[in-house]
């Protein structure tokens, strides 16, 4: 199966996408992208920390459950969470069906803009999507 | 032909003949039976077992019968309590928990295929929901102290706070087992004396209802107290005072816990146990232990246009240790299922009035037992505020003394608890007098109680 992996993107290999808000701008967007949605099935929780968190690149900050596991979320990177998608509190379903655009996560401002040159381009993160 | 199996056996109960085990071993490759247990070293292989020699049946029947007659336990007056409590249990329970198809601890590997097993857990979680006042609950843990050393981990995952608050009263069984999960978990326990001691590092404060010493509670200002700290209120509440007592869920609680044994049958060798948890909604996810929903078919009601049939799954596993390994959320996936059982048909039967029917001649009971013990000369029983089933007696001799000068007269007393902290449990004894407990023990104890007076 062929995967979306949007070109403007930034991904991990914990199958994460971030995407800046503008070109010089400290502010990116987080989510899931389509295979790991995939992967968990139909979202049914996601488990998300306050406003004003600090975040440190690749440890947890939240959870996210489908109805068959819960998975955890894992900052892209360092950074002040500052703002989480309200909506998904009453459709976690829009992680499944619109994984990079109303399914989107969480906001964080950057502490450090050059952990984003340690992130994968859509080329690099299609090689580590598993085929089957 | 089952009389040929046995035919050549060594032993009439084991099936297999002599020529059965050396075609079993030949098809093994093996000379003889000892082969097989070659790795075993031979000191090990063949212990020798001293025991005297064989009974027949008649005679094996005798001496069992006569080591049971030794056990007066159930004959003689016992005034213990202290958190094991006997009730009056309709026999009903008894007559329906003994049908086979109950006799198992476990939910099935295939829980949905046994949909009466999830519907007893789904009647089970709804009656202590309804008990307890609370949104939600498990079809069960071990026992009181497991159920609320869970409600101390679940206090400490939603706070993301190290350390829990135990006010005293409370059982020490309860606490030590608190103290034991803590330990695994790096947590720290505080037992309180005072709700003062309360902090804001504190991710709960457990409360016992009634406390240890047989005290209600006033649960109110404690839950504002510890919503103000930020904590939650955990409280271990007895099932069967909350026919009489407001429910938890209602002054504030945010876990609740307790035992249900005492409902189910009666207490024997302090066991089966039953732990009871419920929760308030906003810690659904966090549940430990195994949730029934409820549900309805979709399939069926689509295709053939009848009402859809109602089902019955285990739901919000997500977080279970099969899925979750070493991060789920508990590390139980077993339920006390019979004894859930048990207590659903107990409180089923007896029904909301009836439960209150039962709590208040309890008290009743319990309170003319106190009325009558505090007016022997000698004799104090000092109250530490309204209390339900259980009351301290101060005689006029020392409590271990009181106590064994009743069991030469053939009645067990209440728990020695004069080592207790708390002023009014010095040189005391913690008596419990339930709906259960005959007149006529009562009668026995007074007039015991009255010659002891005497003596000194």
């Amino acid at each position: 199966m062929e995967y979306q992996t949007p070109e403007n993107l930034l991904y991990t290999a914990d199958h994460e996408w971030l995407r800046r808000e503008g070109e010089d701008s400290d502010e990116v967007t987080v989510g899931i992208t389509e295979f790991a949605q995939e992967q968990l099935g139909d979202v049914v929780y996601l488990e998300l920390p306050a406003d004003g968190t600090a975040l440190s690149v690749g440890q947890p900050f939240g959870e996210i459950e489908s109805a068959k596991t819960v998975a955890e979320l894992f900052a892209p990177v360092s950074g002040e969470l500052i703002g989480s998608n309200g909506e998904l509190e009453d459709r976690p379903e829009l992680v499944n069906e619109s994984p990079y655009g109303e399914g989107w996560i969480v906001r964080v401002r950057l502490s450090d803009a050059a952990e984003l040159d340690g992130l994968l381009d859509a080329d690099a993160y299609r090689e580590l999507i598993p085929e089957d | 032909m089952p009389s040929s199996t046995t035919v050549g056996s060594p032993h009439p109960y084991i099936p297999a003949t002599d020529a059965d085990r050396k075609r079993m071993l030949a098809r093994v490759g093996v000379d003889e039976l000892d082969a097989l247990f070659a790795d075993l070293p031979a000191a090990f292989r063949d212990p020798l077992i001293d025991l005297p020699p064989a009974l027949t049946e008649p005679e094996l029947i005798a001496l069992l019968s006569a080591r049971a007659a030794e056990n007066a336990a159930s004959a003689r007056p016992s005034f213990l309590g202290a958190g094991a409590y006997r009730r009056s249990v309709p026999s009903v329970v008894s007559h329906l928990t003994s049908r086979s198809e109950f006799v198992t601890a476990y939910t099935p590997y295939q829980p949905e295929i046994s949909q009466g097993t999830l519907q007893s857990g789904f009647e089970f979680q709804s009656v202590v929901c309804e008990l307890t006042g609370m949104d939600i609950s498990n079809t069960g843990l071990y026992d009181v102290a497991s159920a609320t050393a869970e409600g101390c981990l679940l206090a400490t995952r939603v706070t993301k706070r190290s350390a829990v608050a135990l006010l005293e009263p409370i059982h020490p069984g309860t606490a030590e087992v608190v103290g034991t999960y803590a330990g695994g978990a790096g947590l720290n326990v505080d037992r309180l004396s005072s709700v003062d001691q309360l902090t804001d590092e504190h991710a709960c404060l457990v409360v016992q209802q009634p406390d240890f010493l047989g005290t209600i509670v006033d649960l109110e200002p404690l839950g504002r107290l510890v919503h103000e700290h930020g904590g939650l209120l955990v409280t271990v509440a007895d099932p069967f005072a909350l026919g009489l007592l407001q429910a938890p869920g209602d002054a504030g609680a945010d876990i609740v816990t307790g035992e249900g044994r005492d409902l189910a049958g009666a207490p024997a060798f302090g066991g089966p146990s039953l732990g009871l948890f419920a929760a308030g909604l906003p810690y659904m996810r966090q549940m430990p232990g195994r949730i029934v929903g409820r549900t309805h078919e979709l399939r069926n009601a689509e295709s053939s246009g009848e009402e859809p049939r109602t089902g019955y799954v285990l739901t919000l596993q997500a977080r279970e240790q099969f899925i979750r390994r070493e991060r789920a959320t508990s590390n139980v996936s077993t339920a006390q299922a019979l004894i859930a059982l048990a207590f659903t048909i107990a409180v089923q039967a007896l029904g909301p009035r009836g439960l209150r029917e039962s709590a208040e001649l309890c008290y009743q009971r319990a309170h003319d037992a106190a009325r009558r013990v505090a007016a022997l000369r000698g004799y104090d029983v000092p109250e530490r505020g309204p209390w339900f089933q259980e009351f301290l007696v101060r005689g006029p001799v020392p409590a271990g003394e009181l106590a064994a000068r009743l069991s030469k007269r053939g009645i067990t007393a209440g728990l020695d608890v004069s080592n207790r902290a708390e002023p009014e449990a010095r040189n005391s004894l913690l008596f419990a007098v339930t709906e259960a407990t005959p007149d006529g023990h009562v009668d026995a104890l007074v007039e015991a109680l009255a010659s002891i007076g005497d003596e000194v």
